[in-house]
């Protein structure tokens, strides 16, 4: 029997280095160190024929459930409702559907909540932190069903007007980045 | 309070204000009583089983190593010892209806402010973790919104009626009444006196998450006259500052992530998702009764509420050191 | 099969024909296969002894963190996942697990007089499903996956918004496995106890332990489906997005906490009422007479499994429901006090009209009496609904129920474990040990617990991971947390205890404590067969009562595993079975089920996808063997 123990030991260790991601809770977390605003594209043309590589984002945005959840709390908080209602769009345009004007990488979408847009898209640049920008970049990526299903939201407490997140689809991405994206 | 002088002196323990004992209200009082009550019943049975039962046990054959031979039956004593276990059980029996009479009894007069007309009536709306507090007015423009400190008359009863915005809370001021939970999708009233003046903390007794630890809120009961005076001071939307460092922290404010979820009457700033900030200065702690109300604790809470209260939902705040003074400055104007 | 006359003594070479018969298969799958209720339930002992140990570790870990004000030992994540971890071990994995299924599937069919518990498969899947959920739970917790929102996770919290990731879900499905598991061992223990019992065991002459396991296994029927009811509402909640608990879209948050403290009440009563019949038995072997007032105790146990049905809402005090109700559940939860008093007078005036032999088993009954007796009353206090305003959620609630859970079933806990062990491992526990054991446990049990009565009316408030220094609670934490050496202490040197005196202690023989029921009526450990000469009863107390040639069952093959099954209420033969014997099914079957359970917290397509395997491991378990089951009336009756 020792040797079951051994093996037991050895698997139990060996999954609790490998701790899961999607249970991860940072509270104060560290800004990436790479200025991302500074090298996303937020347009299709450029000169040669390279594709529009976007820069890395910090995965723990994109794998925490804990982190996607804040980011689901934030845009309500934060009034993103507003203009984009609950994915639907209104003022703003839809977040649920596969047409993403400035790219649906989470680069792209930082660079459009930080920078703002022509027509109406405000700039949250020192409204918000960083790493807030970054948990509803994550949730408004889920709305289309770009996130694992094990991470993005399930319903809320709430009135329910659309599927939870974990529910819809992966609606494949089109627009400057959809080349890469669609790759996945 | 028969006891706990003499209990709490033998095991030297100081019972702290955050107490049930000692109340301040009525309702506080009738519960201790009957706390009392039902302590000294318990206590009286306790002795007496264990008395009982050491009695019992006195004589006891542990010196054989083997086991001793079984007893022959004896129907007739055991039956003769059947009427005094019958006797006890009867005893057990009335004394715990004698505890049901009185509970029931207790219960009725600590639920008696329910009949008065003219009660104070407070909304309280739990947060995860902080309370929102809400003086309803017919007058919408009377109506006072303020976070964590409640203030009431002495003297006069007082209704909270309870809602949740998230998850259920409790609201617990053990020197004033029991607790009651706020249920999400429920919303019920909880009535209460207070007979002393003075400063009386509760705290969330519901697990609510992170930081259900830190949830507090004080009841302030003063006199109607100082009551009537501090609504009428709540009423008033924030007013310009004079002090040019104010002024600049006043700049600050609205140009950062302050205005994203805290309200100051009388400013651009009107979002509802955190505590109203119009007459911060008024309060005498931050943070749900975690931090004092000090320029020290206010910059610190700012700049890293994380460290405070891991999990909490204000965001670090990493101002440059003369904005983080202007904003201090300026939120001390908000009396 | 004509009897002439009643013979009391087995057929020559009977033994090595029966041993071959029932021997179960060696080896590393033979382990798999055992379906003999000693192992099984010697399985169950180990394992919660293991989660016992384990829930005190995390208990430590709390009490450090709580030992000083603002201590840093820990942030609110952890102390929040330790706490919740703590309570679901304790309950979930460690009280009924050893309390019910543990004593219960060891103890029942030896004090029955049969040779098998009955559905041996059934009851071994019931020891793997178990193993999974605990190996569910703890792989979440060391993963950062362990349940953060409490033993009993309240809604809105623990619903999909305020609990994201897969936390709870865990936890839920935990609950399934663990519930399943209880309710196939109350399947296996009831029917045992109408069925199996040995010929002249009437009602009225059944052990009150085996009164005590009846009427829990019928308590676990009724309140077990009710939390899987709610634990699969909750995950319905947090997986495919129904509403049951969403007050937004015609929810109820109330109506969870209905739901689980409908179980969760009953659920305490199955862990205490065991405990009350270990203390049943051992006071009558250690008071050396027939235990007193045999028809008001079974009468109290049986009320007390029926009233625990009663008092739920007790729990809900503070809900703010209207006071009505709130005073006909004080009126249930000060009438459920009675049963438990008689049972107590009963005890007392059983050790007053005997002769106490206050061997180590009796040392720890004593204990139950000075420990559960404060937690009884504490109970009182906290039914009065005044009272319970003021302190419910407060450590006050804390130390009533450590009281009644650690003084209701710990204490006994270990007095049946000195009582039965001897049995199961054939030695006898040391003495000195068992006595250093006791005091430090004791000792340490109070300081950590009595403290926390004064700490909860002093206003500190549960599951906090820490409190500030103005509140004034430090000392009486810090007196709190000084009593967890000793009790941990204690149990190290049982642990000792234990493997000393498996290696070298003094040998057992069949009875060492002269005791009167069916279970000392054979070697210990018990071969694999229980009994050579099946026995027949003549009173309440088998051996005490028996004649000097009592009958013995004859008839039973002993190259096939037949079993003597009897009539409900009376115990006349009625007809002999097959044992199904050693099996692979249980084992398999329990893995498909657990990977479908584990895997629909992910996808709800599991159940579909997992109804094949699960459908083709049943039966495989079920099919039938070649030659038709044996199952031959007894013609003629057996009188006495």
């Amino acid at each position: 029997m020792s040797r079951c123990y051994q093996f037991a030991v050895l698997a139990t260790v060996a999954l609790s280095l490998s701790a899961c991601k999607r249970e991860t809770r940072e509270f104060r977390p560290v800004p990436p160190a790479q200025n991302v605003l500074n090298t996303v594209q937020v347009s299709g043309l450029n000169p040669g024929a390279n594709p529009v590589v976007p820069p890395p984002a910090p995965s723990v945005y994109q794998e925490s459930a804990y982190a996607v959840s804040q980011g689901q709390t934030l845009y309500n908080q934060y009034n993103c409702v507003g203009c984009h209602a609950n994915g639907g769009g209104g003022i703003g345009p839809p977040l649920m559907d596969n047409n993403w004007i400035y790219g649906s990488e989470p680069a792209n979408v930082f660079a459009t909540i930080m920078q703002g847009r022509p027509n109406g898209m405000p700039s949250f640049r020192n409204r918000i932190p960083e790493y807030q920008a970054w948990e509803i970049v994550a949730y408004v990526r889920s709305l289309s069903g770009l996130l694992p299903k094990d991470v993005a939201p399930a319903r809320s407490d709430t009135m329910n007007i659309k599927p939870a997140p974990e529910s819809m689809p992966r609606q494949t991405p089109t627009g400057i980045t959809g080349a890469t994206e669609q790759s996945k | 309070m028969i006891g706990v002088g003499p209990i709490a002196a033998a095991l030297l323990i100081d019972p702290g204000a955050h107490s049930m004992f000692g109340g301040a209200s009525t309702q506080a009082s009738h519960i201790e009583w009957l706390y009392w009550l039902i302590f000294w019943i318990c206590f009286v049975v306790y002795v007496l089983v264990i008395a009982a039962f050491t009695r019992a046990g006195a004589r006891n054959y542990r010196g054989d190593p083997g086991m001793l031979p079984v007893l022959p039956k004896d129907e007739a004593g055991d039956r003769r010892a059947g009427w005094f276990v019958g006797t006890a059980v009867v005893v057990t029996i009335l004394t715990l209806f004698f505890v049901l009479v009185e509970t029931v009894i207790t219960g009725k007069k600590v639920e008696s402010a329910t009949t008065s007309k003219n009660p104070v009536t407070i909304n309280v709306i739990g947060h995860q973790w902080w309370w929102e507090v809400i003086y309803p007015n017919p007058q919408a423009d009377q109506t006072v919104t303020t976070a964590n400190e409640i203030h009431v008359p002495v003297g006069k009863p007082v209704v909270i009626l309870t809602n949740s915005a998230d998850v259920i809370h409790s609201f617990w001021p053990p020197n004033i009444n029991g607790k009651r939970d706020l249920l999400p999708g429920y919303s019920s009233a909880f009535w209460f006196q207070v007979d002393k003046p003075g400063i009386y903390r509760g705290q969330c007794a519901e697990f609510c998450g992170l930081q259900h630890a830190h949830m507090g809120f004080s009841i302030i009961a003063e006199s109607p006259e100082q009551f009537a005076q501090w609504q009428q001071n709540q009423v008033k939307p924030a007013g310009d500052p004079t002090d040019p460092e104010a002024q600049r922290g006043k700049q600050v404010f609205l140009t950062h992530a302050c205005i994203m979820c805290h309200t100051v009457r009388g400013t651009d700033a009107g979002s509802r998702f955190g505590p109203d900030l119009t007459h911060l200065a008024s309060r005498q702690m931050i943070a749900a009764e975690t931090l004092p109300n000090t320029r020290g604790a206010v910059a610190g809470w700012i700049v890293d509420p994380q460290r405070i209260k891991p999990g909490t939902q204000m965001s670090p705040n990493p101002l440059a050191p003369d904005d983080l003074q202007a904003v201090i400055t300026y939120l001390q104007t908000l009396q | 099969m004509a009897v002439s006359e009643p013979i009391a003594v087995a057929p020559v070479g009977a033994a090595e024909r029966l041993e071959q018969t029932w021997r179960q298969p060696p080896g590393f799958w033979g382990w798999f296969k055992n379906t003999h209720h000693t192992a099984i339930g010697v399985r169950f002992m180990v394992t919660s002894f293991i989660f016992l140990i384990l829930g005190g570790i995390l208990a430590a870990l709390m009490r450090f963190q709580l030992s000083r004000p603002e201590n840093n030992l820990m942030g609110p994540d952890f102390y929040n996942q330790t706490f919740s971890m703590h309570g679901s071990t304790m309950i979930f994995l460690f009280a009924v697990p050893m309390m019910f299924q543990g004593f219960g599937v060891y103890v029942v069919p030896l004090m029955c007089g049969a040779r098998n518990i009955a559905f041996p498969r059934l009851n071994a899947f019931s020891f793997y499903i178990y193993v999974g959920g605990g190996l569910l739970l703890w792989i979440g917790y060391l993963l950062n996956t362990g349940v953060d929102t409490g033993w009993f996770s309240y809604v809105t919290l623990s619903g999909p918004q305020f609990s994201p990731g897969k936390r709870v879900d865990f936890w839920a499905q935990m609950i399934t496995f663990t519930e399943v598991s209880a309710l196939g061992v109350a399947i296996c223990i009831a029917t045992t106890i109408l069925r199996h019992r040995a010929p002249g065991m009437t009602l009225n002459r059944m052990p009150i332990l085996l009164w005590e396991k009846l009427t829990i296994s019928m308590a676990v029927i009724f309140a077990m489906p009710a939390v899987m009811v709610v634990s699969s509402m909750l995950l319905m909640d947090r997986t495919v997005g129904t509403h049951f608990f969403n007050p937004a879209e015609g929810g109820d948050v109330l109506l969870y906490q209905h739901l689980f403290w409908f179980f969760g009440h009953p659920e305490v009563y199955i862990i205490f009422l065991p405990g009350t019949a270990i203390v049943s038995t051992t006071v009558a072997v250690f008071a050396r007479r027939h235990i007193f007032g045999y028809v008001p105790i079974v009468v109290s146990v049986v009320a007390t499994g029926f009233l625990g049905f009663s008092v739920w809402v007790h729990h809900m005090f503070a809900t703010g429901i209207p006071q009505i109700s709130e005073s006909f559940f004080t009126a249930a939860s000060l009438m459920i006090v009675v049963p438990t008093a008689v049972q107590f007078y009963c005890w007392v005036t059983t050790i007053w009209r005997g002769k106490l032999q206050m061997k180590l088993p009796m040392l720890w009954i004593y204990g139950f009496f000075f420990v559960f007796l404060i937690g009884g009353l504490s109970g009182v206090m906290l039914a009065s609904v005044p009272v319970d305003w003021q302190v419910h959620d407060t450590f006050f609630v804390v130390a009533h129920f450590h009281y009644v859970l650690i003084g209701g079933a710990l204490f006994p806990m270990f007095a049946g474990l000195y009582f039965w062990i001897p049995k199961m491992m054939g030695r006898m526990m040391d003495d000195m040990l068992g006595k250093v054991h006791f005091w430090l446990f004791f000792v340490g049990f109070n300081l950590t617990f009595f403290t926390m009565h004064f700490l909860g009316l002093h206003g500190m408030p549960r599951r906090v991971y820490t409190y500030l220094p103005e509140m004034h609670w430090g000392t009486l934490n810090a007196l709190s947390t000084s009593g967890v050496a000793l009790m941990s202490l204690g149990v190290i040197v049982f642990i000792v205890n234990f493997f000393q005196s498996r290696a070298s202690g003094e040998l057992a023989g069949d009875n060492p404590w002269a005791a009167g029921s069916l279970d000392w009526a054979t070697p210990s450990p018990p071969p694999s067969y229980n009994f050579l000469e099946p026995p027949t009863v003549n009173g309440r107390e088998a051996l005490w009562e028996a004649l000097p040639n009592q009958p013995i069952v004859g008839g039973l093959r002993d190259d096939v595993r037949e079993v003597l099954i009897t009539h409900s209420l009376d115990a006349e033969p009625e007809y002999k079975e097959e044992d199904p014997g050693p099996s692979i099914w249980p084992f398999i079957t329990s893995i498909v089920v657990g990977i479908v359970f584990v895997e629909s917290i992910f996808t709800p397509w599991a159940i579909a996808w997992g109804a094949a395997p699960v459908g083709a491991a049943l039966i495989a378990w079920m099919w039938p063997k070649g030659s038709r089951p044996l199952r031959r009336r007894v013609e003629e009756k057996w009188s006495v």
